[in-house]
C-alpha cells in the first residue's frame, strides 16, 4: 500500500491546490495514469500516479490546499487490499489522523518537507535519524508522536512497515544531489533498482522543477477583467519575480551541466532538397491544418538516428550512462513571455511524421499555454533545440542533465551547393551536436549527425 | 474582401497566434517571423486561422508574398 502525496512542482511550492480528481474510489491506476489536478497558485499541472493499484480512499477533497508531501489518496497494490487494515499500529494511526488534520488549509501543519534535508523535518534524536537513514527511511514523512511532536525509534519502524509510500531507496549521492538541487526525494519516482532514486532521477526531477516554473510566466496574460478583484491579476512584481526564479532555476541546471558534463561540440550541413522538395510536394495535397514544418522531419529523422546510436540517447547518473530504449524526444520551446521548456514527445522514433506534427503542435500550444504534463517534463532521452526559425544559422546547445546530448538546428536557407562538379541552390541547415565526452566520443557523435542527413535523403520513409 | 476587412482578419488572426501582441504597436511593414517573432509553428497556425475565419488557403508557395503584415493584408484583400 502506498500514498500518493502532494507533488513538488515548483521550487518555491511549498504547498498546492487540489482543483481536480480524474479518478474515484475503486479504480485502478498504473504508474504514470493521470491521477489529479493540482493547482500550485500559479500554474496548473496534471499528475500521475507513481504506483500501480486500486484508489481505495480520496484523502484530500478538491479545493482543499496542503503542503507538499501531503497524501492526497491511498492506492493499494491489489483489489484485495482495497479495504481499510484490520489492525493500525497506534503510532501509524496518530500519523494519520494529523496528516489529515493538514489537509485543513489553516491548520498548523507538521513542517511541510521543502527540501531533502530531512533534519528540518521535525524534532528527531541523532539515534533515531540514523536509524532512520540505514534503513532508507525518509524521516520528512513521519509525523513524530514522541515528546513535542518528535519522532521515535518506533514511529521510524512503523513507517518502514508501512511499505514503498514512505520508504525511499535512494543512495547518498542521490540524496544529497536532491539537497543540492532542492529536490523533494518524496516526490521523485526510483528508475533504480526496487524502485530506488537515482541520480538520474533526481537531476530528472530538478528538470523538471525549473520547467514547472516557466509557465507561470504565462500567467501575466490573464483574462481582462476592469472589474475583477483587485488580488487576482497577476501584479507585475510577481510576473517579474516568477521570471526571476525561473531564470535562477535554468541557471543551476545550466551551472551544473557545464561543471559536469564535458561537452564536445560537432556541426555538419544538411542537405534538405529531398526533404523540403517533398514536404512541399506533400503539403500542396494537404488541407492547412495537416500541412508539415521542416522541423517535424528533422525532429523525425533524430528520433530515428538516436534509436541506432545509443550513446547519445539516455541517462548518465550514479555508476554511468543508462543508454534508453525508447526515445523521448525533448524539444526545446521558446515561450513568447521569454523562457523556454523542453518537453518530450514520446516515442517519437515510432510515430509517423503526420502523427509527429500533430503531437509537436499539441505540445508547443501547451507549453505555450502552461498545461504539460509532468512525464513530459521529465522524460526525454535527448533533447532538440530548434533556434532556426528565429533566424541563426546554428545553435550549440547545454545539455540538460542527466542527459548526453542535446541536437541544434539552425535557419532552414537556400545555398549554394556543389556536388558532383556542378554547382545548384538547394535548401540546407546547420545541425549541431553537443555530446557528452563521458558516453561518446566525436567519431559516434559523427555517426550520428550522418544517419540523420541520410535519413532525411529519404523523406517519404521518415 | 476590401482593405479594411482584410486588415481586420489580419489583426484577429495575429490576436489569436500571438495575444501577447499588441496590434496598436505593429507597423504594416512588421515582418511576422523576425519582428512579431512567430516561428514556423506560429506561422502555420496563423495561416490556419486564416484559412477556417475567411476561407483564403495561403499555399506554401505563396508564404514569401505574405511574410509582412503589409503583404498578408494585400494577399487577403486580392483572394478573399
Amino acid at each position: 500500500m502506498g500514498d500518493f502525496l502532494m507533488p513538488s512542482l515548483g521550487a518555491d511550492m511549498d504547498h498546492g491546490k487540489l482543483v481536480e480528481w480524474l479518478v474515484k474510489p475503486g479504480d485502478y491506476v498504473r504508474r504514470g495514469d493521470l491521477v489529479a489536478v493540482v493547482d500550485t497558485d500559479k500554474t496548473i499541472m496534471d499528475v500521475e500516479s507513481f504506483q500501480e493499484g486500486v484508489v481505495a480512499d480520496l484523502l484530500v477533497g478538491v479545493g482543499e490546499t496542503v503542503p507538499v508531501g501531503t497524501p492526497l489518496a491511498r492506492i493499494t497494490q491489489t483489489p484485495a487490499e482495497t479495504g481499510p487494515p484490520a489492525h493500525e499500529a497506534p503510532g501509524r494511526a496518530a500519523g494519520k489522523a494529523a496528516f489529515s488534520k493538514t489537509a485543513a488549509p489553516n491548520a498548523v501543519a507538521p513542517k511541510a518537507p521543502e527540501t531533502a534535508a530531512p533534519k528540518e523535518a521535525g524534532i528527531i534524536a541523532p539515534p533515531v535519524r540514523h536509524l532512520a537513514h540505514r534503513l532508507g527511511v525518509d524521516t520528512a514523512q513521519i509525523h513524530g508522536t514522541g515528546k513535542g511532536g518528535a519522532i521515535t525509534r518506533a514511529d521510524v519502524e512503523h513507517a518502514l512497515a508501512a511499505g514503498p509510500g514512505n520508504r525511499i531507496r535512494s543512495s547518498p549521492r542521490a540524496r544529497r544531489l536532491a539537497a543540492e538541487l532542492g529536490v523533494e526525494l518524496a516526490t521523485i519516482t526510483g528508475t533504480g533498482p526496487q524502485g530506488a532514486v537515482t541520480e538520474a532521477d533526481v537531476h530528472r526531477a530538478a528538470v523538471g522543477k525549473a520547467e514547472a516554473l516557466v509557465p507561470e510566466i504565462r500567467a501575466p496574460v490573464p483574462p481582462a477583467l476592469p472589474n475583477g478583484t483587485p488580488e487576482e491579476p497577476v501584479k507585475p512584481s510577481e510576473a517579474r519575480e516568477r521570471v526571476a526564479s525561473l531564470r535562477r532555476a535554468i541557471g543551476a541546471l545550466m551551472s551544473r551541466s557545464k561543471k559536469t558534463i564535458p561537452h564536445y561540440y560537432l556541426s555538419t550541413t544538411l542537405d534538405l532538397r529531398a526533404a523540403v522538395d517533398w514536404m512541399q510536394s506533400a503539403n500542396d495535397q494537404r488541407p492547412v491544418a495537416a500541412r508539415l514544418v521542416p522541423s517535424a522531419l528533422l525532429l523525425k529523422a533524430t528520433a530515428l538516428a538516436a534509436r541506432e546510436v545509443p550513446e547519445v540517447n539516455g541517462f548518465y547518473g550514479d555508476g554511468g550512462f543508462r543508454p534508453s530504449t525508447s526515445v523521448h524526444l525533448g524539444v526545446a520551446v521558446a515561450l513568447r513571455q521569454g523562457g523556454l521548456v523542453a518537453p518530450a514527445i514520446h516515442d517519437a522514433d515510432t510515430l509517423p511524421v503526420e502523427v509527429l506534427m500533430e503531437q509537436l503542435r499539441d505540445l508547443v500550444s501547451r507549453a505555450r499555454a502552461g498545461r504539460l504534463q509532468r512525464a513530459e517534463m521529465a522524460d526525454p532521452t535527448i533533447t532538440v533545440t530548434n533556434l532556426g526559425d528565429l533566424g541563426v544559422e546554428s545553435v550549440y546547445g547545454v545539455i540538460y542533465p542527466p542527459q548526453v546530448a542535446m541536437v541544434g538546428f539552425g535557419r532552414v536557407m537556400e545555398q549554394p551547393w556543389a556536388q558532383d562538379g556542378m554547382l545548384g541552390v538547394r535548401h540546407a541547415v546547420i545541425a549541431t551536436l553537443s555530446a557528452d565526452h563521458r558516453v561518446s566520443d566525436g567519431l559516434r557523435g559523427g555517426r550520428f549527425l550522418a544517419r540523420i542527413e541520410e535519413l532525411l535523403q529519404k523523406p517519404e520513409e521518415l | 474582401m476590401n482593405e479594411q476587412e482584410a486588415r481586420m482578419a489580419v489583426n484577429a488572426a495575429i490576436g489569436k497566434v500571438a495575444p501577447d501582441v499588441d496590434m496598436a504597436d505593429v507597423g504594416e511593414d512588421s515582418r511576422l517571423r523576425q519582428d512579431l517573432e512567430l516561428d514556423s509553428l506560429d506561422f502555420l497556425r496563423l495561416v490556419e486561422t486564416i484559412d477556417t475565419d475567411t476561407g483564403v488557403n495561403i499555399p506554401e508557395r505563396d508564404y514569401p508574398a505574405v511574410a509582412t503584415v503589409k503583404g498578408l493584408i494585400a494577399y487577403l484583400a486580392a483572394h478573399g
